[in-house]
């Protein structure tokens, strides 16, 4: 793959006038009619529009008119963001045709600031999975790699800009699903403190552990986009009122006594060696500009997977019961009453993984199981986050490895579920726990295949996160 | 609670979710949702009794705001997706039986 600019050299470049944004809007578009035939990233494309609203920038530009902060530069978006007038799929036959009638608030944010939308890209059908292969529609393949998949579920996010077809996106992160994929991908991905950024207008899976978050080239770009998309909004209850910090403005400020910890558990049994001795020298990189390694504990890691899974499911349960064939999505044609029709329209509409979170869901719902099942499990996730306030008092950040493997082969989880949630190890427990993470690349496997690196910090530090992550870039 | 999860299990919990299973997807789902029970099982080793629940991640209580009218989706646009409208309502299949 060509090295290309990063969104923030873009920008720079088009202030400059160097570049014109009808320029970077056509370059994006043919890479993607080139370039994503074999890799399958994008959904769908919006050619017209986007050349009009660069043209529009251009003459605002030339006209000597303020544009926005990212004014001219093409942006791509997981399609389960609501797109005014725009398809949004989820990658389901169940929205196959829905076009929303309201942008997603971080839409509005992009608009604002003059970022050119040129597509929406593939997931896992309604971000549940972990590999993009259960999109309805299509699978997408790793850029370094066809043969392998490229994570997920913002795996079409994450291939768009590896593949350099966009320079950023947008995903959104229930369980590790920017982060695995930008690992995979060897590319920056961010999953925001949960409440930071609004979710107005992203289609839920689980509302208590969803957040939108950027990827890019480089950790500067990231920091500018969440710098954009973050910020209160009143249609989203959930969404912190909190000042944004300029994370654009201190990006490139190195922390002085960062105390980076490791937790003993995330190098227990089943890491792949090439995985663990690279970020292993990660650390190296880290004691090298000065950081002290604190060892530490993280207790009860090993329940993240089972507390999750239970949590994300039932409110997945609950979610989706918005589907039924009614307000929209896919009706049955063949049915022979009101319940008949729910349930044909929604048998017909969902794959297999949506339909076994659906149940799952619904079963530790239900009655003599809530206890047992969801109520545990929401306990459980008190203690998840203990530990985490418990190690958050000794270091600044946590590093750790994104994924147990390097990225699967294509078709290698999707007869064995269990084996994929197993999978989400490491990036679970910062959504339970509601806290940020970053995944950037730090080494590239013997088959070539990268390998990422996740750093986690407190609530709201996310800039403290992009610095750390900034003076790690700089020096590899 | 480990106990096997059986077919019928997994029809009844189809029916509460709404959704139409063929008999192929009702064997598979057995298979897999009791692995994935019989995982979660993990969670009794702790002993949760004096823990509080954690159902979300942030200190947010209640949100109130003014009851003051701001606009809304135009009708129109509410039903532009439905899969059955009459321009005015969404269209349901009948409900109630004649009388």
């Amino acid at each position: 793959m060509s090295t290309t600019n990063s969104a923030v050299e873009l920008i720079s470049q088009l202030q400059l006038g160097d570049v014109s944004s009808v320029e970077l809007t056509e370059q994006s578009l043919q890479a993607i009619a080139s370039r994503d035939t074999d890799i399958g990233a994008f959904l769908s494309t919006n050619a017209d529009a986007a050349l009009a609203q660069a043209r529009a920038i251009d003459d605002k530009r030339k006209a000597g008119q303020p544009v926005g902060k990212l004014a001219g530069v093409p942006i791509a978006v997981k399609d389960n963001l609501c797109t005014l007038g725009l398809k949004t799929t989820c990658a389901s036959r169940m929205l196959a045709n829905f076009v929303p009638p309201y942008d997603a608030h971080v839409i509005e944010r992009l608009k604002a600031e003059d970022a050119v939308l040129v597509g929406k890209t593939n997931l896992d059908e309604f971000a549940m999975g972990s590999t993009t292969e259960s999109s309805a529609f299509q699978v997408t393949r790793n850029p370094h790699h066809r043969e392998h998949t490229v994570g997920g579920s913002s795996g079409g996010s994450a291939a768009a800009v590896a593949a350099n077809m966009v320079a950023w996106s947008l995903g959104s992160d229930t369980g590790g699903s920017i982060r695995q994929p930008a690992g995979f991908c060897g590319v920056i991905g961010m999953k925001p403190t949960y409440g930071r950024v609004s979710r107005y207008g992203l289609i839920a899976y689980a509302s208590s552990l969803d957040q939108i978050g950027p990827f890019a080239t480089d950790v500067s770009s990231a920091a500018l986009l969440l710098e954009v998309i973050s910020g209160h909004d009143r249609r989203d209850s959930t969404s912190v009122d909190r000042p944004v910090p300029a994370y654009s403005q201190t990006v490139n400020q190195p922390l002085t006594g960062l105390r980076v910890g490791i937790a003993r558990e995330h190098f227990a049994e089943g890491l792949n060696s090439e995985v663990e001795t690279a970020v292993r020298k990660s650390l190296d990189v880290y004691r090298s500009l000065g950081a002290e390694i604190v060892e530490l504990s993280l207790p009860h890691s090993k329940y993240a997977i089972a507390t999750y899974y239970l949590i994300a499911c039932s409110e997945a349960s609950s979610n989706l019961a918005r589907f039924d064939g009614v307000h929209y999505g896919h009706r049955a044609t063949n049915f022979s009453n009101l319940i008949d029709m729910y349930s044909a329209s929604r048998g017909e509409g969902f794959g297999a993984e949506v339909k076994r979170r659906i149940m799952l869901g619904t079963y530790a719902l239900s009655a003599g199981y809530y206890d047992a099942y969801y109520l545990k499990a929401l306990k459980v996730r008190r203690l998840i986050r203990n530990d985490f306030d418990a190690a958050f008092a000794k270091c600044d950040v946590i590093v750790s490895p994104i994924a147990p493997t390097l990225a699967f082969r294509l078709g290698e989880m999707t007869n064995d579920p269990l084996a994929m949630y197993l999978s989400d190890i490491y990036t679970i427990s910062a959504n339970l726990a509601g806290i940020p993470g970053l995944s950037l690349p730090c080494g590239v496997s013997s088959h070539g295949l990268p390998i990422g690196l996740q750093l986690l910090a407190a609530p709201f530090e996310e800039e403290k996160l992009l610095r750390a992550a900034r003076m790690f870039e700089l020096a590899t | 609670m480990a106990q096997l999860l059986t077919r019928q299990d997994v029809a009844k919990v189809a029916l509460l979710s709404r959704l139409k299973l063929t008999d192929v997807e009702i064997e598979l789902f057995t298979t897999q949702l009791g692995q994935v029970l019989g995982y979660v099982d993990l969670l009794n080793e702790l002993d949760t009794t004096d823990v509080t629940p954690m159902a979300h991640a942030t200190d947010i209580a209640n949100v109130f705001r003014d009851d003051e009218l701001i606009p809304s989706l135009p009708r129109a646009a509410a039903l532009a997706n439905a899969p059955k409208s009459d321009g005015k309502f969404f269209v349901v299949p009948q409900i109630l039986e004649e009388a």
